[in-house]
Order: C-alpha cells, then sequence, then structure tokens
C-alpha cells in the first residue's frame, strides 16, 4: 500500500495538471476574496458613517471573504480528483497501473488517500491567497482582520478538510463515469447548475430545505461554517437551521465513501481491453 | 540459478456479449525459448494476453505463471515483464517518469528505471515528454517497462509494429539473448515474417482458437499440394466430398494431403487435371492459409 501512494504521487506530480489547476484556484479564489473584502470593507464603512444604519454583525466579514476558498474553490480539487481517474483511463495507463499493481482496489485506496492530501494543498494554497490578499484589503478598509482570532484558525483547518473531502469525492466520481469528457460535463453541470437550483429550489419551504441542507455544496458550506450562500441564506429568513459543521463533514464524507464503493464495484473492476 | 517459470494457458474462453474473443484456448510456453504467437488482428491474441495479465476476466478456464494467476504473484513486475499493443503513456509526463511511477507502485530502486532506459536506447529521451515521441521510440519505452522488474516471463503484444529495420534486428537479437538466459519469452505477432527468424517455436491462432502448435519446422513441413483443373469447382466439390482441407492459391487450390490421395480423389470423381504438385510456398503462405481458413482447419 505505500508502495501504491509512492506511486500515485509521482503520478500527481509528474504531469502538469496540478500545478495549472491550483494556479487557477488561486487566481480565482484570489479575485473573489479580493472583492468580497473591498466590497464588505466599503459598505462597512458608508454604514458606519450613516447614523442609525443597522451595522455589519460584528466578525462576519473575515469567514465570508476567507471561505471563499471553499465557496468559489471547491470545484478545483473535485475536478483534480476527477481528473486523476479519468485520465488514466483516456491514456490507457491503467493497463501499466494495474500490471504494477493488480490488486485494483488497492490503487483506488491509495488515490483516494494521494488526492486527499492533495486537495488539503489546495486548501492551503485557496488560504494563502485569499487571506494574503483579503486581511490587508480588510484592514486597509478600516475592518478587522480577524487574523488573531481562534476562530479564524479554525475555519481555515475546516477549509483544509473540506478541500480534502472534495478531492476524494472527485475521485470517487472519475471511478464511477471513466469518460472523461461525461465525468468533468456531469461535475461542471452538478456543481455549477443543478446544486444551486435545487439549493435555491428546496429553501422555498421547510420540509424541503430540511432535505436540501444535505447537498453536498449545502454540507459544504455547513462544514466551513461561513460562506457567501449561507450568509444570504440565513438573510434569506430560512427558518431551518444549517447542518452543524461535523454533519456537514460527515455528509461530504459519505458521499465520497459511496461514490467510490459504486465505482469500484462497478467500472472499476471491469475488463481494461 | 535464474526461477523457470512457464506459462500455462488451460481452456481459457472469453466472451465478449455474444462474440468469442477467445475459445478454449489450451498450450504452455515453455521457458529458455521464444515462442511465437501468431495470428491474424481479432483472432484473440490480445484477448488471451489481457486474460493472462489479469487485465481481462476469462469467462472460464485460466491462464497463469506456473500455476500462480497473475494478480496472485508477489511481486509480479520482478516475474513478468509486459508489453502490450495499447500499453499506453500519459503524454505529458516524460519517458522516465513514466518507468519511476511504475518502479514506485513495484518497489523497484529507481535506479533501474536509468538502467532499462540505456538498455532500451532511449536514455537520452528519457526526459522529453511521451506525447512527441514516435512509435518506435514508444515500442522501445514499452519495452523499458517491460525490463523493469528484470523478469522471468516476458509477454510482449507486437513489440516490433513500428520498429525500424535497426530497431528490428536489435529486437530480435535482445529476444534471443533473453531466451538464452532461460527466461520464457511469449511473443505475438499478426506477421509470421517479423518473427520467423526469432521464434523457436509457434502457437497459431485463428478464430480464438489454436489451430497449430509445434516448432517451425514441423510447420514448414506440413505436406500440401498445389492442385488444378479446367473445372476447378467441380476438383473442389470432389476434394472436399473426400474429406481433405481445401483453399484458394494464386495458382489451384492448395490441399494440405499427400499428392496421391488428392489425384486419387480426382480420379474417383472422373475430374482431368491440368496441375499437380507440391506446394512450395514459403511459410507465410501455409501461415495464411492456416488462419484464413482457420474455421475449417480449427474445427
Amino acid at each position: 500500500m505505500i508502495n501504491a501512494i509512492r506511486s500515485e504521487t509521482l503520478k500527481l506530480m509528474t504531469t502538469r495538471l496540478w500545478w495549472v489547476l491550483a494556479l487557477i484556484l488561486a487566481v480565482y479564489v484570489g479575485f473573489t476574496a479580493g472583492l468580497l473584502a473591498g466590497l464588505f470593507g466599503a459598505l462597512g464603512d458608508q454604514l458606519a458613517q450613516q447614523p442609525g444604519a443597522p451595522a455589519l454583525p460584528e466578525g462576519m466579514v473575515p469567514p465570508i471573504v476567507y471561505s471563499a476558498v471553499t465557496a468559489v474553490g471547491y470545484v478545483f480539487p473535485l475536478i483534480l480528483g476527477t481528473l486523476a481517474v479519468t485520465s488514466e483511463v483516456r491514456f490507457q495507463t491503467l493497463t501499466p497501473t494495474f500490471l504494477a499493481q493488480p490488486r485494483r482496489g488497492r490503487v483506488l485506496g491509495a488515490k483516494l488517500v494521494v488526492l486527499a492530501i492533495a486537495g488539503a494543498v489546495f486548501g492551503v494554497i485557496g488560504l494563502v491567497v485569499a487571506i494574503g490578499l483579503g486581511a490587508p484589503i480588510l484592514t486597509a478598509t478600516g475592518n478587522d482582520a480577524a487574523l488573531g482570532d481562534t476562530d479564524t484558525w479554525a475555519l481555515a483547518g475546516r477549509v483544509v478538510l473540506a478541500m480534502a473531502l472534495w478531492a476524494i469525492i472527485g475521485v470517487g466520481v472519475g471511478s464511477l463515469i471513466q469518460n472523461q469528457v461525461a465525468a468533468i460535463v456531469v461535475v461542471l453541470a452538478f456543481t455549477q447548475f443543478v446544486e444551486p437550483i435545487l439549493r435555491a429550489g428546496t429553501s422555498i419551504w421547510e420540509w424541503t430545505a430540511t432535505v436540501g441542507r444535505f447537498l453536498p455544496g449545502a454540507a459544504s458550506d455547513a462544514l466551513v461554517g461561513a460562506s457567501l450562500f449561507t450568509a444570504f441564506g440565513t438573510a434569506g429568513g430560512s427558518t431551518v437551521d444549517p447542518l452543524e459543521w461535523w454533519q456537514g463533514g460527515l455528509v461530504l464524507l459519505a458521499v465520497a465513501v459511496i461514490v467510490s464503493i459504486v465505482g469500484y464495484l462497478t467500472a472499476w473492476r471491469r475488463d481494461i481491453t | 540459478m535464474r526461477t523457470r517459470t512457464t506459462i500455462e494457458f488451460q481452456h481459457l474462453t472469453k466472451h465478449f456479449g455474444p462474440v468469442r474473443a477467445v475459445d478454449d484456448l489450451s498450450f504452455t510456453v515453455e521457458p529458455g525459448r521464444v515462442t511465437g504467437f501468431l495470428g491474424p488482428n481479432g483472432a484473440g491474441k490480445t484477448t488471451s494476453l489481457r486474460s493472462l495479465l489479469g487485465l481481462v476476466r476469462p469467462t472460464s478456464g485460466t491462464a497463469t505463471f506456473g500455476g500462480i494467476a497473475y494478480r496472485d504473484l508477489p511481486r509480479p513486475l520482478a516475474t513478468v515483464g509486459t508489453a502490450l499493443e495499447a500499453s499506453s503513456f500519459s503524454p505529458g509526463r516524460t519517458a522516465r517518469n513514466h518507468l519511476l511511477v511504475a518502479a514506485a507502485a513495484a518497489g523497484i530502486p529507481r535506479s533501474r528505471a536509468d538502467e532499462v532506459l540505456e538498455l532500451t536506447g532511449i536514455a537520452e529521451a528519457g526526459n522529453r515528454r511521451v506525447g512527441g515521441f514516435s512509435l518506435g521510440m514508444r515500442q522501445r519505452l514499452g519495452l523499458a517497462f517491460a525490463l523493469l522488474g528484470d523478469p522471468e516471463v516476458l509477454v510482449l503484444d507486437e513489440p516490433i509494429n513500428g520498429l525500424d529495420p535497426e530497431g528490428i534486428r536489435w529486437i530480435r537479437g535482445l529476444l534471443r539473448e533473453l531466451a538464452q538466459q532461460g527466461r520464457t519469452v511469449l511473443v505475438s505477432s499478426h506477421l509470421l515474417s517479423e518473427v520467423q527468424q526469432t521464434v523457436d517455436h509457434v502457437v497459431i491462432l485463428s478464430h480464438g482458437r489454436v489451430v497449430h502448435e509445434g516448432s517451425l519446422d514441423d510447420f514448414g513441413s506440413s505436406p500440401a499440394v498445389v492442385v488444378d483443373s479446367p473445372d476447378r469447382p467441380g476438383l473442389r466439390a470432389a476434394l472436399l466430398a473426400a474429406g481433405l482441407p481445401v483453399a484458394d492459391g494464386d495458382s489451384g487450390l492448395v490441399v494440405s494431403a499427400p499428392a496421391v490421395d488428392v489425384g486419387a480423389a480426382a480420379a474417383r470423381a472422373g475430374i482431368a487435371l491440368s496441375l499437380l504438385q507440391p506446394e512450395r510456398a514459403g511459410l507465410e503462405e501455409t501461415f495464411l492459409q492456416l488462419v484464413g481458413t482457420g474455421e475449417g482447419v480449427g474445427a
């Protein structure tokens, strides 16, 4: 198993995919965090100048800025995990992979371990950018960047965990849907289109909202504990509480485990011709 | 002393839906010689080899290395070296990294990657991305992967495809040398001429079944005659009626039977012959007849 993990690590590091995705993640998260910090910073200033206007809740802004890593960036570890599997199908490298390690379950297990670490690294990269850009902008606009706050660092830890979980969900998706184009289309369609609609739709009634909070994106927001969407969700007056952070984490883990097991039992054990 | 490992196919059968790709295949590949695994494209060679290597699950039967299935080998790459026709590479990864990925998975020291790159003559291309490799260089890299674990058994699917003449001479020498070291070498090809100078033993496959197994000497000396008549359809009918295997040749009908039997069959049917001569065709033509009429011969 150690050998399989070492091999999967090399596999990930020896093509350009991981750092290209990391770069796009950094740019995207940096842009979003910077924008949010600037907007909320300026907004806070304006509200403070108008007597009688409601002030932004104390300490609400930094978490929103820093959690941009998962709010907009979770799709990157998800795609990295998916491509780590489907590119092997596409380039038929599953043949040498399974020749070197015929126990296919070990290969999949090693991929899950390595991609969890890679997802966590993506989380760290995202945080470095989000905090590195967001905190100075918040400070410059007269807000507290909350860098001395333990809550901020607890949030950072949960961001890293969420990114790791998204990466292994990607591995599961890739093992289940082995056609690279199909897998990417499914991932993008679900995360960018289907799930946002479902989350908006389920938030209308109380009973659907109870179900809707188990959607993976909602679970991820619950795990991280703050994001643009939950901030506006609660502002929208939903009466259903989101999941606890650890429940959100368990939901993501359950999705990863179920998708991976189904993938292993079906597509992963197929003939390699 | 090198461990000597045989390859054993026992009643191996693989169906893809309604298609019988491999049909009750049984033969043994012995160490110390080069065995050619021949047959036209679609005869079931690749499916047989992929079943042997645990990549394809057989419908029934087994294919093992001295009784041990590939997936149960304690160190698969150190026992069996494989270069498959479709054995592919991520185009963005360098040749050396491709080998290092496999070496890591199999617990083989990293230095071995440079050794096999040297051995297969692509050392100077080791740090280039495989995406820019010619077919010949990919073949050499595939072979480097096969040799990575210094294996007792080599299974090579169409290794000569795409090599230049110098490369072909090199691989022939290499295969002979590996066999002389006591290794088991199984080489598939759809062209007999490609391997006839290299192989000691052949297994010929057609429509998923073994149609011939033996040394190349028995193979070339199988009795065959070319026979013709102004009434060729009548002659064919007469020969078939006599139970003789008939195939179409360039200058008449080719019959795998002694000339005396062929003449007698024609005489009994009252058919005048215009030609009756021993077949002088090369191995290749006999091979083509065997696989071309595979259903008749194999039945």
